[in-house]
């Protein structure tokens, strides 16, 4: 070879050139991905953070015994017989005389439209609340009722003058008379807790639906996950790698394993429906079935990364302990485990959270029914019915009323909160226990 | 249980200083259908230092691992023949080699201290074994195995830092001190000195010799200088096959089998 090392020669120049062009792609593959991020998180949180703030008319209700304790012996029993209708004009006449007491123009509005504007869960919440306290009858109390959805849409820019005009649920008189509401103070844009503390609500009631009992379901479910999927995979995992001889039966479970975690999650569904449900009697919609299901799914996932974290001690360490007479449950339990904790805790998390966000399999098991009540905080609890999170966000999807994009959306960003944080636990576990040999 | 053992040893010392620790009797070795280790006779003296020396892969440490059972934890590998410590028979089914090991500790050709404190590496074997009754007697045995293994003066303010922490010479005389903290009769090395600079190794071999006044020690090297400093006995074993043991001097100085000639003057490896 002559020539100087000042000139690159063609081969080179080619070989300079194939780098640049691989770097190029890999720098393009980066943007593309971080662009498909960043427009996603755009999207679920401008359609999901308003679900986070709620539209509250506040006005002082006197508590009728004429209309809403006929009988006049405050039992709930009897005062039971007037209905949510019966609150719900009685709610309509304290907010009409709070507006003329007010001096606000209602313009060309009639009390029935006054109404409304109010959702027509306020009443309910109303009449629950005189139920649950017959000595309210007869006071006076500054009541917060939530908007209808299309005043609270309007606030949050879903709802425009033109849409209104189109739109038979509301009229562009009612948004102008909700601008003076707001002027006036009597409708407050606020922090909506009762997203993340109430149950679901019906079709109508957007702005009443909440993921109070999605929260809880996905939680009790998390907890029986835990119980069952840790114990029984790393048990299995620790088994597999330390105790278990080599031979074609064990290789066949280790292939099995391997397996089963790539199986489809509604495969598991359909087996969660046959072996629980329908053999083993559980109820539907109940978190101990979703539990068990997503435990089943769960295990393969908890069970690969524990023998990968066991694999990975040094076998010196294992060496050593035997070398000195120690046993070999001894040796996993003082030397192995303690050093494959970290991975072991971080397989577990994620696949907690991999379970956390599974829908399909709790579709057949009935976890998308439409639920009210809460499930007792008792462990009978997890027999209750109840929804789970990522239901709750497919549920919100297919409902009608555009309030309930805002809703989904809003969910997500829950869920996705949750799935962070479980997420930071697994890598402040890891770095926390990260030890050096 | 300890101060028993140690005045029966006192006791066969006197008596017959020469007596057989480990006799082992036409040992094979398998590891699956390799034939690793063919009808080695070997007898452990006690109180002696015992080198076994060889080219790579001869089978040495393959029969180091055969006297404390670590083979047992290598699925493919079976043991045949007979191995005696003070005439019972180690592979005897009755054996549990979990007790066994107790009585003859290991130290490894790559310092391995636990990822903990150089107090709880020491207090360890002791602990799993029983030997103490409280802290105080546990701390005077970790002290004592410590100096022992010529560690203390080191390490004694540091006593609850890792034992990662040391050097390689350290670490190595921490694993040591480890293992003499369980009271073993035999003493097994797996060429301890491999990771080591030239100091570290000479303080090693200066504790190996200091040892012997306590316990059988059987050391596998791959320096003939080292097995020719440590070693009364030296056994030569190449392609699996004991080849010849004899008094230390007598093998370097007047060897009886060509191979063992050709090996220690190099013309093997």
């Amino acid at each position: 070879m002559s020539g100087s090392l000042l000139v690159q020669d063609a081969r080179t120049v080619r070989r300079n050139a194939a780098e640049r062009r691989f770097r190029l792609y890999g720098l393009m593959a980066i943007c593309l991905a971080m662009a498909a991020l960043v427009w996603l998180l755009l999207s679920i949180f401008s359609q999901g953070l308003p679900a986070f703030r709620q539209t509250f008319l506040t006005f002082p209700v006197t508590l009728d015994a004429a209309v809403l304790d006929k009988a006049g012996n405050r039992n709930p029993a009897e005062m039971a017989e007037v209905t949510t209708i019966g609150y719900g004009k009685h709610l309509a006449r304290a907010l009409s005389a709070d507006i003329a007491a007010r001096g606000i123009d209602v313009g060309p509005l009639s009390s029935k439209d006054l109404a409304g504007m109010l959702s027509e869960q306020s009443a309910a919440t109303l009449r629950d609340m005189v139920l649950a306290d017959p000595g309210l009858i007869d006071t006076t109390l500054t009541f917060q009722a939530l908007a209808n959805g299309r005043i609270d849409g309007y606030f949050k820019g879903r709802v425009t003058m033109d849409s209104a005009a189109k739109d038979k649920n509301t009229s562009p008189e009612k948004l102008a008379l909700a601008d003076r509401l707001r002027d006036a103070g009597v409708l407050t844009l606020g922090f909506n807790a009762g997203f993340l503390t109430l149950p679901d609500a019906s079709d109508k009631r957007p702005e009443a639906a909440g993921l109070g009992i999605a929260i809880l379901g996905s939680l009790y479910m998390m907890v029986v996950v835990l119980a069952l999927a840790l114990p029984i995979g790393v048990g299995a995992a620790v088994y597999l790698e330390e105790f278990a001889p080599r031979n074609t039966f064990t290789d066949l479970i280790e292939v099995n394993i391997a397996n089963l975690a790539a199986v489809p999650s509604i495969v598991y569904g359909i087996l969660g429906l046959a072996v629980f449900i329908n053999f083993g009697g559980l109820p539907r919609s109940a978190p101990i079935v979703g539990g068990l299901v997503l435990t089943l799914m769960t295990l393969p996932r908890i069970i690969i990364p524990t023998r990968a974290a066991l694999k990975a001690v040094p076998p010196s360490i294992r060496d050593a302990a035997l070398g000195i007479g120690a046993s070999r449950l001894q040796t996993v339990t003082h030397h192995v485990l303690p050093l494959a904790m970290p991975g072991i805790l971080t397989g577990t998390i994620i696949g907690l959270a991999q379970a956390l966000g599974e829908s399909a399999p709790l579709l057949l098991i009935g976890m998308v029914a439409f639920v009210r009540d809460f499930p007792s905080l008792s462990p009978e609890g997890l027999f209750d019915p109840a929804a789970a999170l990522p239901v709750q966000i497919y549920n919100w999807t297919q409902r009608g009323d555009p309030g309930f994009v805002e809703r989904a959306s809003g969910a997500i960003i829950v869920l996705l909160a949750f799935l962070m944080v479980m997420n930071a636990v697994a890598i402040w576990l890891r770095r926390k226990y990260e030890r050096r040999w | 249980m300890k101060d028993n053992r140690l005045e029966s040893r006192v006791h066969s010392d006197t008596t017959k200083p020469d007596t057989n620790k480990i006799e082992a009797r036409k040992v094979q070795v398998f590891y699956g259908d390799n034939h690793a280790l063919k009808d080695v006779d070997v007898d452990v003296l006690d109180k002696t230092v015992t080198a076994f020396i060889g080219p790579s892969g001869c089978g040495k440490s393959t029969f180091l691992r055969c006297l404390n059972r670590m083979n047992d934890t290598i699925p493919t590998c079976r043991v045949e023949g007979l191995i005696r410590m003070d005439s019972e028979d180690i592979y005897d089914a009755r054996v549990d080699p979990v007790q066994l090991r107790a009585k003859v500790g290991m130290v490894f050709q790559k310092p391995n201290p636990f990822p903990k404190s150089i107090y709880d590496n020491v207090a360890y074997g002791p602990k799993i074994h029983g030997l103490t009754r409280n802290k105080a007697e546990l701390d005077e045995i970790v002290e004592t195995a410590i100096r022992r293994a010529a560690l203390w003066n080191e390490v004694k303010d540091r006593l609850h830092s890792p034992g990662t922490g040391l050097s390689g010479g350290q670490q190595q005389r921490l694993c040591i001190a480890r293992a003499i903290a369980t009271s073993p009769e035999v003493l097994l090395m797996d060429e301890p000195c491999s990771a080591l600079d030239p100091i570290a190794t000479a303080q090693v071999e200066e504790l190996i010799d200091e040892l012997r006044a306590q316990f059988s020690v059987v050391i596998v090297t791959h320096s003939m200088q080292q097995a020719a400093r440590v070693s009364q006995r030296t056994a030569f074993f190449h392609l699996g096959s004991l080849v010849e043991y004899g008094e230390t001097g007598q093998i370097f100085t007047n060897p009886r089998d060509p191979r063992t000639e050709s090996y220690i003057t190099g013309r093997i490896g």
